[in-house]
């Protein structure tokens, strides 16, 4: 037998145990493939079943009277005379209207309970928009509090025993009776998209988070983008190498490790205190994120100018080009796409951080749209937390929620970054 | 590109012109427990008038204090809100820094409870029963000398309570509930040793570490800062009780019950008779010198004072509020209006 021959049994002999170990390593990856997806599935399941119900809302359809003189209001009331107002009398009395023979004092609290607080504002917004309402009778979708749209969405069981129940007999028979008669609509929830933070479930929205977050991402765009793309050049393309460099560039890798709370407690000291800037603002929000991100960006951008081939740069120089028309012109173009999605990935990271604005006094709760990065405001993430404080069970649907407006900005973050990596990568 | 980078510059120049400008937002900071009843005021607030609404941020009463305490102008709060009274040594602070006039406000009282499943055992505790299933050392059966606690289930400590183990979900030590629990309810069992009552006075620290320490070896169950959670928890766990506010068990009547202490149900009319005994005075204080700087204070604080918010059927009772009684009131408004500071 020839030693060829001799080879290949050997081969042959070991090919079974070969096979094996390559299948035990396959099913070992598409298992632990599958428990991540599994814990995927199950969250987002979690997520989305709890936060299907904050999308709709209940409303109470009532007719109510707009008394001129019980409004002490006429069609030429300025505004200001609108505001000082009582329009929670309209809606009382046309409860009252819909169920005669409540008298006693804490039934009537009671019954005025089933629309929500927001109400007489819906109706105050109403004659502000149009003052010819005043003396009119109009019929109108009013909020329903919290507890009639648990009711309403079975969050509340309504075979529980009275006592059990936060929903009282009395409470009960009236929501059925509206039910019963059509008055009782769900319609989809237009206020979670156009509102900001509120103590009542009913009213809470989350604009306010939404605009917050966007403030302070582009304050860290703005910030971080040019000074990680000019350093990362710099560090690639023009800076000696020396021990300097080399002290730097352990400096910018150990930065991308520090834990995010730092970064809030450097804002704190330095941009609170010292430069006495606006607390709760997304511009130091915006600041403190950027030096978080940083990091990332210039690592990022750095192995995205590495990975263009050095034959680019020589030809360009070759041509007549100076370094920095080298760079400008033919380095970073190619290299643009590996630097976006970077950047896209840092700023995803800033969206959903929340330790570092803990610090500077963006946990709090703001109703008013911010209209600038100078006003107070909240973020995505903070508003989550927040949330899933609260004592009342209406909040719980709106939490998740939250949660799932902040997944759907995340993905389509990561899917612009890779979208933007297939259109611009090229083979080199 | 060009024009994004302009757009920017502006924002941040506007930004910068609007600080400079000062504060038309009345800003608050503290205790996470008044947390939910101020931005209740605030959030009407805002709603029913002109004025912006307040910006309120929830950073715990010590937190609180820090910042309110650091000085006078924009760029500090104009009140902060706190789960206890202020410390004297608080009050230094916030006069050395200049913040020298400062108005006190009492809004009502705050229940701590135990509660379990609903479906599960009935509880009838007395604070010295909590403070024998809590504490991590425990009187002996000799005057002065300690062990550690052996107690692994609840009929052991007092034959009427149900022979399940003894399990408690309740907050961390960063917590302002925490505190209150384990000053109310624990010492509170504490002091039933007499002999342990002589101790506050001969060696107050041995007394405070005695009565405040709470087991680590498992029975007390740190379950975080989020009530919500320790009552999803109590439904997975019937054995378990958890330590909450009276807030929280107002608004999961039908998934928790509370345990009575010292015989007391944890209600309304109890805690604010001061029969139940867990319970604290909530408080929120005020710049004075901001009152006339910062645009809507007077009328945000005619707001939180007014009988329809703080009253007896007032709109914060609806949140879990536990009023005050009308001379109390009364006094209160009268000490608000006329914005007299206080002093200890």
């Amino acid at each position: 037998m020839s030693d060829a021959m001799k080879n290949t049994a050997i081969v042959k002999s070991g090919l079974k145990k070969r096979y094996l170990k390559e299948k035990i390593f396959k099913s070992a990856g598409i298992v632990s493939i599958a428990i991540a997806f599994m814990f995927l599935l199950v969250l987002l399941t979690d997520v989305i079943t709890k936060a299907i119900p904050a999308f709709t809302q209940t409303q109470l359809t009532l007719t109510v009277t707009l008394d001129a003189e019980d409004l002490e209001l006429n069609q030429e009331s300025s505004i200001e005379d609108i505001m000082a107002a009582d329009f929670r009398q309209p809606i009382r009395e046309a409860l009252r209207a819909r169920f005669d023979g409540v008298t006693k004092r804490n039934d009537k609290k009671q019954l005025y309970s089933l629309v929500s607080i927001g109400a007489e504002y819906q109706l105050r917004d109403l004659v502000l928009a149009d003052p010819a309402l005043i003396g009119q009778s109009i019929t109108v979708d009013f909020i329903a509090d919290d507890d009639v749209d648990a009711v309403i969405k079975n969050a509340i069981d309504r075979s529980l025993p009275e006592s059990d129940r936060r929903v009282k007999d009395l409470k009960l028979s009236w929501i059925e009776s509206m039910e019963a008669s059509g008055e009782i609509s769900t319609a989809f929830n237009w206020l979670f998209f156009s509102a900001g933070d509120s103590r009542e479930p009913e009213l809470a929205g989350i604009k306010g988070a939404i605009l917050g977050s966007f403030y302070t991402l582009l304050v860290t765009l703005a910030l971080s983008f040019p000074v990680a793309v000019a350093a990362a050049i710099y560090l690639e393309e023009f800076a000696p190498k020396n021990r300097f460099i080399d002290f730097i560039e352990i400096n910018i890798n150990n930065l991308a490790a520090v834990p995010s709370i730092v970064f809030g407690l450097l804002g704190l000291a330095v941009f609170i205190n010292f430069f006495s800037m606006p607390r709760s603002a997304p511009l130091i929000g915006g600041i403190v994120l950027s030096l978080m991100t940083l990091p990332t960006i210039i690592i990022a951008s750095r192995s995205a100018i590495k990975a263009v081939p050095p034959s680019l740069r020589e030809a360009a120089l070759g041509l007549g080009a100076s370094k920095m028309q080298t760079v400008f012109h033919h380095v970073l173009p190619a290299a643009l796409p590996g630097i976006l999605t970077g950047t896209i990935i840092g700023m995803a990271q800033a969206l959903g951080e929340t330790a570092p604005l803990l610090m500077i006094g963006m946990v709090a709760f703001i109703v008013d749209i911010p209209q600038s990065i100078g006003d107070p405001s909240t973020v995505l993430p903070i508003q989550v937390f927040l949330w899933a404080d609260a004592p009342e069970r209406g909040f719980l649907e709106k939490t998740s929620a939250a949660i799932l407006v902040l997944l759907v900005f995340l993905i389509s973050m990561n899917a612009i970054a890779i979208k933007l990596r297939k259109k611009f990568e090229k083979k080199w | 590109m060009k024009k994004f980078k302009l757009t920017a510059a502006l924002a941040l120049l506007s930004a910068g012109s609007v600080w400079a400008a000062g504060r038309d937002y009345i800003s608050i900071v503290g205790s996470s427990t008044v947390y939910p009843f101020s931005t209740v005021v605030a959030e009407r607030f805002g709603k029913s008038t002109t004025f912006k609404t307040p910006k309120i941020e929830s950073t715990g009463t010590g937190g609180g204090m820090k910042l309110f305490c650091k000085g006078v102008g924009v760029d500090s709060p104009d009140i902060t809100n706190a789960s206890r009274r202020i410390k004297e040594t608080e009050l230094t602070m916030c006069h050395e820094n200049g913040v020298k006039d400062v108005v006190e406000v009492l809004i009502g009282f705050d229940g701590i409870v135990m509660a379990n499943d609903i479906k599960s055992h009935d509880f009838a505790l007395t604070r010295k029963d909590i403070f024998l299933a809590l504490a991590k050392q425990i009187p002996a059966e000799k005057d002065g000398e300690l062990k550690a606690n052996p107690y692994t289930m609840w009929n052991e400590i007092n034959p009427s309570l149900p022979a399940i183990k003894i399990e408690v979900l309740g907050p961390p030590p960063t917590s302002g509930t925490r505190d209150a629990f384990v000053e109310l309810a624990m010492e509170g069992g504490c002091k039933k040793f007499d002999w342990i009552k002589d101790l506050k006075k001969s060696d107050k620290s041995a007394y405070k570490s005695l009565c405040h320490t709470i087991r680590e070896d498992g029975a007390y169950i740190e379950a975080g800062e989020n009530d919500n959670l320790i009552i999803q928890k109590l439904q997975k766990n019937p054995n378990a009780l958890g330590i909450f506010g009276f807030s929280f068990l107002d608004q999961n009547a039908d998934l928790v019950k509370a345990a009575t202490v010292d015989a007391a149900e944890p209600e309304f009319e109890s805690i604010a008779s001061g029969e139940y005994p867990v319970s604290r005075p909530l408080y929120f204080y005020v710049k004075k010198a901001h009152v006339s700087q910062i645009p809507g204070m007077a009328e945000f604080l005619k707001e939180f004072t007014s009988k329809k918010a703080m009253g007896d059927e007032g709109y914060l009772t609806d949140k879990g509020l536990i009023p005050l009684d009308e001379d109390k009131f009364n006094q209160v408004v009268k000490d608000s209006k006329e914005l007299n500071p206080m002093s200890f």
